[in-house]
């Protein structure tokens, strides 16, 4: 496990709280406020970022997060653009994870994609469309450059799946809290808590809940059971509906401050 | 351009579900379990008699199988005096080969107890099909399509409404059948305890690109038998058009184990593979992942899909079936690229021949076969797959061609 990303969770353990994650695509809405937007939560309380690669076909995500990686993709974000972005925000004092589809990753050349992510300071991946089964080479780039690689588990997954997805997994496990794409939700799938426990069973890996989350009050419910909140439309959202850059970066700044407080079972 | 095998993982290409580096599962976790659950019930199926007599039933006495062959003299004036056979899948009912598949699949279905399919189309053949088949065995239907496509195939929108299916237009992307594709992945992931993805051709996460063969393979196994005994000998070729692949996997089957048979695919070259606007994966693409399978795919530098053209909504898709993929890599099959001009000529004359009015798709292995005909000479035997009817076409030939439509004008 990166030493950093280890220490991001030792740390909430510490002060008998949940991590929170935030994500972002990176490059929306364009680079240079990508970048301010990621130091606005890491300044706000945010744990650890989660930099989201932007791809054309993103068929995990519902209507808030596609319209911010189209946006992204239309301001010209490369994998080398995220790759900067990750250096910067790790320069700022963030932990930096990249959640990406995997095809940009098998494009960028896998070795490669590991070794200027680790040099950026990255300190892991997120790949929600790939399986333990096609992952040798990434478990071994991963390896050899020290970042983790994080999979997920679902509400669907069986005991025999949680077993083969946790030992392949480093870092933390992402849990899907529900089933369906990314959004914004009312409240947290009943689901979460029974698999997180189901997961407790086979890992004493950090769990970390993602899908769904969007309030301060969801993320102290999530964090009475899981190590990590992870929240990622409702930041899209609140910078969708933003004005200019000045006003993204309050909403950010606000939304960040709730939910760190939530976290810390304080909302 | 081939794959670089250092970074693909060998054990995998052991894995069930692999053709050679191709294939394999690219999916959320959230899926993994209804994959599991196809794929063991596909396998049940396959060993189990009931379903085989079932299928072949609702073939003979529903779709009209089996097809049969024509031979088309006039047209073969054009194909360099070749003996040209059509593989008459148009006479299908719904109008092509896509009922095949839709079939096995909505049984498939009924087996596992789920209520609801879902599906992508690109030119409506898919979701009437799908439509046609959730009718028929009480099934709730719903199809996403392109926006895009929705107007160049709205008699097929209208199609599947009157057989009682929701048509979901897609507005994201390029509003074309791959966007159709992620939303129907969308609506698959969170409804799939009740809901199956009826794919429509042999791409996908593992089974689908060998479960979608294995039901079109009936028409290799009738072409081979039909050929046979027509000519008394192999075929020189077996000829299709390339969209997703899954008429041409189905043809092509038939032959696979037959080395003296060559398998022809054609794929769109739109306005020409040089202008960058057409759908030709083998001819401009690259190995990567698209839609939960690795296979060849129109991508730039940075792995983002590129957008396919063709005239013919059924094969503008940037990414093509990874069984494919491995017979172009290996050499037993090989893909060319059909411009959308090259292809309504053969469109016209085969009307105008033969009196069979082609879907604009098929139209693409009609083209080749006038290539390869006159490429292999006058003794040569070519069988075509005529995979579907051109009723959805008229409205697109008629503009190409400069037919006035009176008010509809």
């Amino acid at each position: 496990m990166n030493p950093r990303l280890s220490s991001v969770f030792e740390t909430a353990r510490a002060e008998s709280r949940a991590a929170l994650i935030g994500y972002l695509p990176a490059g929306f809405p364009d680079h240079r406020s990508s970048v301010e937007l990621f130091h606005a939560m890491t300044d706000a309380g945010v744990d650890a970022i989660e930099v989201g690669l932007p791809y054309s076909d993103p068929l995990m995500d519902g209507p808030a997060i596609q319209e911010a990686v189209s946006m992204a993709l239309e301001a010209g974000t490369t994998t080398d653009v995220v790759l900067d972005i990750v250096e910067q925000i790790s320069g700022h004092g963030a932990t930096a994870l990249v959640m990406s589809y995997w095809n940009p990753i098998e494009r960028y050349g896998v070795q490669r994609f590991a070794e200027r992510l680790a040099s950026a300071g990255g300190v892991g991946v997120i790949t929600p469309d790939l399986t333990p089964e096609e992952a040798g080479p990434w478990s071994a780039a991963t390896d050899a450059f020290g970042i983790d690689r994080v999979f997920l588990v679902a509400p669907s997954s069986t005991q025999v799946r949680i077993d083969t997805v946790t030992s392949a997994t480093t870092g933390f496990v992402y849990a899907a809290s529900t089933m369906g794409v990314t959004g914004a939700r009312g409240q947290v799938s009943s689901a979460a808590p029974e698999l997180v426990a189901r997961v407790r069973e086979a890992t004493k890996l950090p769990i970390a809940v993602g899908l769904g989350v969007s309030t301060a009050a969801q993320a102290q419910d999530v964090a009475r059971y899981s190590d990590g909140v992870i929240v990622g439309s409702a930041f899209v959202n609140a910078i969708l509906e933003a004005t200019d850059l000045a006003a993204a970066l309050r909403a950010v700044s606000k939304l960040a401050t709730e939910l760190s407080a939530g976290v810390r079972g304080e909302a | 351009m081939t794959i670089n095998r250092v970074e693909i993982d060998a054990a995998a290409e052991a894995l069930p579900g692999h053709f050679g580096p191709y294939g394999g599962r690219f999916v959320p976790e959230a899926l993994t379990a209804a994959l599991d659950e196809l794929d063991a019930a596909f396998r049940a199926a396959m060993t189990d008699p009931a379903f085989a007599e079932e299928l072949s039933s609702l073939e003979r006495d529903y779709t009209g199988r089996p097809s049969i062959m024509t031979r088309a003299h006039r047209f073969a004036e054009y194909c360099g005096g070749a003996h040209i056979y059509l593989k008459r899948e148009d006479l299908n009912h719904t109008g092509s080969h896509k009922i095949n598949n839709v079939l096995g699949q909505a049984l498939l279905t009924q087996r596992m107890g789920k209520k609801r399919v879902i599906a992508e189309t690109g030119a409506g053949q898919h979701g009437v099909a799908s439509a046609t088949a959730a009718a028929l065995l009480g099934l709730e239907c719903t199809v996403y399509m392109g926006e895009e496509d929705t107007k160049r195939q709205a008699l097929n929108v209208a199609r599947m409404k009157l057989l009682g299916a929701e048509v979901i237009p897609v507005t994201t992307g390029s509003r074309t059948l791959k966007d159709a594709i992620n939303e129907a992945m969308r609506d698959w992931v969170t409804t799939v305890d009740r809901t199956h993805y009826l794919l429509g051709t042999v791409t996908g996460p593992a089974p689908f690109p060998e479960m979608v063969r294995t039901f079109h393979s009936v028409i290799g196994r009738e072409a081979r038998e039909q050929i046979l005994s027509l000519e008394g000998r192999l075929p020189d070729a077996a000829v299709a058009c390339v969209g997703g692949g899954s008429n041409a996997m189905g043809l092509f089957s038939g032959f696979m184990d037959d080395p003296s048979v060559q398998l022809r695919g054609y794929e769109a070259g739109g306005d020409g593979v040089e202008t960058g606007r057409h759908a030709a994966r083998f001819a401009a693409g690259t190995p990567g992942v698209l839609h939960g399978a690795r296979t060849y795919v129109m991508q730039d530098e940075w792995g983002q899909t590129v957008s396919s053209h063709s005239i013919s909504a059924g094969l503008d898709y940037p990414g093509v079936g990874p069984e494919h993929a491995w017979l172009h890599d290996t050499g037993r099959a090989m893909y060319e690229a059909v411009n959308d001009d090259e292809a309504m000529n053969a469109f016209q004359i085969l009307s105008k021949t033969e009196g069979i009015i082609p879907a604009i798709e098929t139209a693409h292995a009609l083209a080749g076969a006038m290539r390869l005909g006159q490429e292999l000479g006058p003794d040569a035997v070519i069988v075509v797959n005529l995979s579907g009817r051109g009723d959805k076409d008229v409205e697109t030939a008629a503009r190409w061609f400069g037919i006035p439509l009176g008010d509809r004008e």
